[in-house]
């Protein structure tokens, strides 16, 4: 074996140790910044990020839609919002009864407090209490609508900030 | 030669780029300048009203309950006041794992301070205001002691004039055989039988000067709030694009664990808002401490919350319906209740240890720990995740929470006995 091939060894080997134990020193910082973003694909991707607040509702029965009180729903604060409800042709709903699920699909658990629709304000807007957020993050509202014998749901998403 | 140059040079670029990576500077997207300014000081509103309560700001009441809630007569062995174990010095807390006030509690003494933003008190939030929370402790058996007749009597012998000024006339409570020394709802058979064998209109007399001490503690209670801390002024400096005065606020590591809070560790999940915690109840799988029963926490606190005589749609309140929709949109059952607490305001928490309901926890140390690697819960279902953290990142969030101790801005004179 001549010189030249065992300093040609010796600098591979010294290099190969230096990435290697360079890798090593490196994944603490490397891992949660570059990493687990890529291996745990981004956030916005597990949850359904359409934040609209009307929509149609699950079987078309009705158009809903929704605004809060503040306007921008603000976290950890008891608020209301109200609930516009017309047919799908446009007729304002007048007698219905509204329950209110949700809760945080991420984290497996339900709302913090008990929603619950009371008043009727006229004009298809019903008036929905009790309504807290007191997470960041992808939210789920549910609105379970009955009237006139006929019942169907439909589910909002908010993104708490 | 040259090979050894290059390859010499090749080592000193990668050490480099190493240390670069290292010591990568901190930059705030967006998304974290506005977590930032929501866990800000300057986000904290203006303290809401207490509808439930009409003396809640009046000075007099305030300065009246300073006097309560350093009396130690106030007990039954005339040595423990809401100062025994909510200490000023000790950011109102009494650094014991279980508080002792005549006997020994089965949960940690919480800090007063910011606890007047709060919809809920206690660990298990079985109180929903300021008032009436302090009452419970009056007519615990292992905290005050004391009873309901015996407090009221103790404000007509030494306190008669400043109570009438605020609340009015106080009733003639001189006739013992109808207002016995020991008497009240406590878990003592003579004091109750005695409470028993009052009239009603008695009873009602003696408990609205019972309640009357809650507000007037409550009015006090409501002056102790949290001071701006480093993690305030870096905050300040940070929105005022002030890169100086970041510098000297907080260091590095600090600066990194602040990150890894509202980030990758979800630490903000529950610990959010200026007061770093959103007064909700989680099950984050505490184990319970030897010599403890079993703690269901939020479970049974929403029970007792709801037969509570004191709670906001009670008669003594002086909210109306309308101003208790905690109370009345309150979740009163399901699984997420079983074994939840209110999660810990972060302030001042460097000076308040131990941690957890039942002080479980000695060190922040063994906090961190616990939620890096969460355990089976003894009740229900732990929440956590586990977050693979390392030991310098779970260093680096501790060097963070060490920069909220700001201390209680309030007026001096009231950080004191009176």
């Amino acid at each position: 074996m001549n010189k030249q091939k065992i300093s040609v060894i010796i600098t591979a080997a010294i290099t190969t140790i230096i990435i290697i134990v360079g890798f090593v020193l490196l994944m603490p910082v490397i891992g949660p910044r570059i990493l687990h973003p890529i291996m745990m694909g981004n956030q916005s991707s597990r949850v359904n990020t359409d934040t609209s607040t009307s929509g149609l509702s699950d079987s078309g029965l009705y158009q809903v839609s929704w605004k809060s009180d503040p306007a921008k729903v603000p976290l950890n604060q008891i608020h209301t919002w109200t609930l516009h409800v017309e047919t799908s042709d446009g007729q304002t709903v007048e007698d219905a009864t509204i329950l209110v699920e949700g809760g945080m699909p991420q984290h497996g658990h339900g709302l913090p407090t008990s929603p619950q629709v009371k008043e009727y304000l006229g004009n298809g807007d019903y008036l929905v209490e009790g309504l807290r957020f007191q997470m960041t993050g992808y939210w789920e509202v549910k609105f379970i609508i009955s009237a006139d014998g006929k019942s169907d749901s439909i589910t909002f998403n908010l993104n708490i900030e | 030669m040259k090979r050894w140059i290059l390859l010499g040079s090749g080592i000193l670029l990668f050490a480099a780029a190493v240390l670069w990576l290292f010591f990568w500077p901190t930059r705030w997207s967006n998304d974290e300048i506005n977590a930032l300014r929501n866990l800000w000081i300057g986000s904290l509103p203006v303290l809401p009203p207490d509808p439930s309560n009409i003396y809640a700001d009046d000075p007099k009441a305030a300065a009246f309950g300073h006097k309560l809630f350093f009396d130690t007569r106030f007990s039954s062995n005339g040595e423990v006041s809401c100062a025994s174990c909510h200490q000023p010095e000790l950011m109102f807390t009494d650094g014991l794992p279980i508080s002792i006030g005549v006997g020994t509690t089965t949960r940690k003494s919480i800090t007063i301070i910011g606890t007047a933003y709060s919809p809920w008190q206690f660990w298990d939030g079985r109180k929903d205001s300021h008032w009436s929370q302090a009452l419970a402790p009056l007519e615990s058996i292992v905290e005050h002691g004391g009873t309901r007749t015996q407090y009221a009597l103790l404000i007509a012998k030494h306190y008669r004039d400043e109570y009438e000024a605020i609340f009015g006339s106080l009733p003639d409570f001189s006739d013992i055989s109808r207002f016995p020394e020991e008497a009240g709802p406590v878990d003592k058979p003579d004091a109750l039988a005695a409470w028993e064998r009052m009239s009603t209109t008695d009873r009602e007399s003696v408990t609205q000067v019972f309640v009357n001490i809650g507000k007037a503690i409550a009015a006090y209670e409501r002056l102790i709030l949290p001071a701006p801390s480093r993690f305030d002024r870096y905050v300040e400096a940070l929105l005022n694009n002030d890169k100086k005065a970041m510098k000297t606020e907080l260091s590095p590591d600090e600066v990194a664990g602040l990150q890894l809070f509202i980030g990758r560790a979800n630490c903000i999940q529950c610990h959010n808002g200026p007061l770093f915690t959103n007064n909700d109840f989680h099950n984050t799988g505490v184990p319970t401490r030897q010599g403890l029963d079993l703690d269901d926490g939020r479970a049974s606190g929403v029970q007792q919350l709801m037969n509570d005589e004191f709670n906001c749609l009670s008669k003594w309140s002086d909210a109306g319906e309308e101003d208790c929709t905690e109370l009345r949109f309150v979740v009163s059952e399901g699984d997420q209740l079983k074994g939840a607490f209110k999660p810990s305001t972060l302030r001042n928490i460097a000076e308040t240890s131990p941690y957890m309901h039942a002080g479980q926890f000695a060190t922040l140390e063994q906090v961190l720990q616990h939620y890096n690697h969460p355990p089976v819960s003894p009740f229900g279902h732990n929440e956590l995740e586990p977050l693979g953290l390392t030991n310098r990142e779970m260093n680096q969030i501790i060097a963070f929470l060490r920069t909220l101790s700001g201390g209680v801005n309030s007026p001096p004179d009231l950080l004191t006995a009176p």
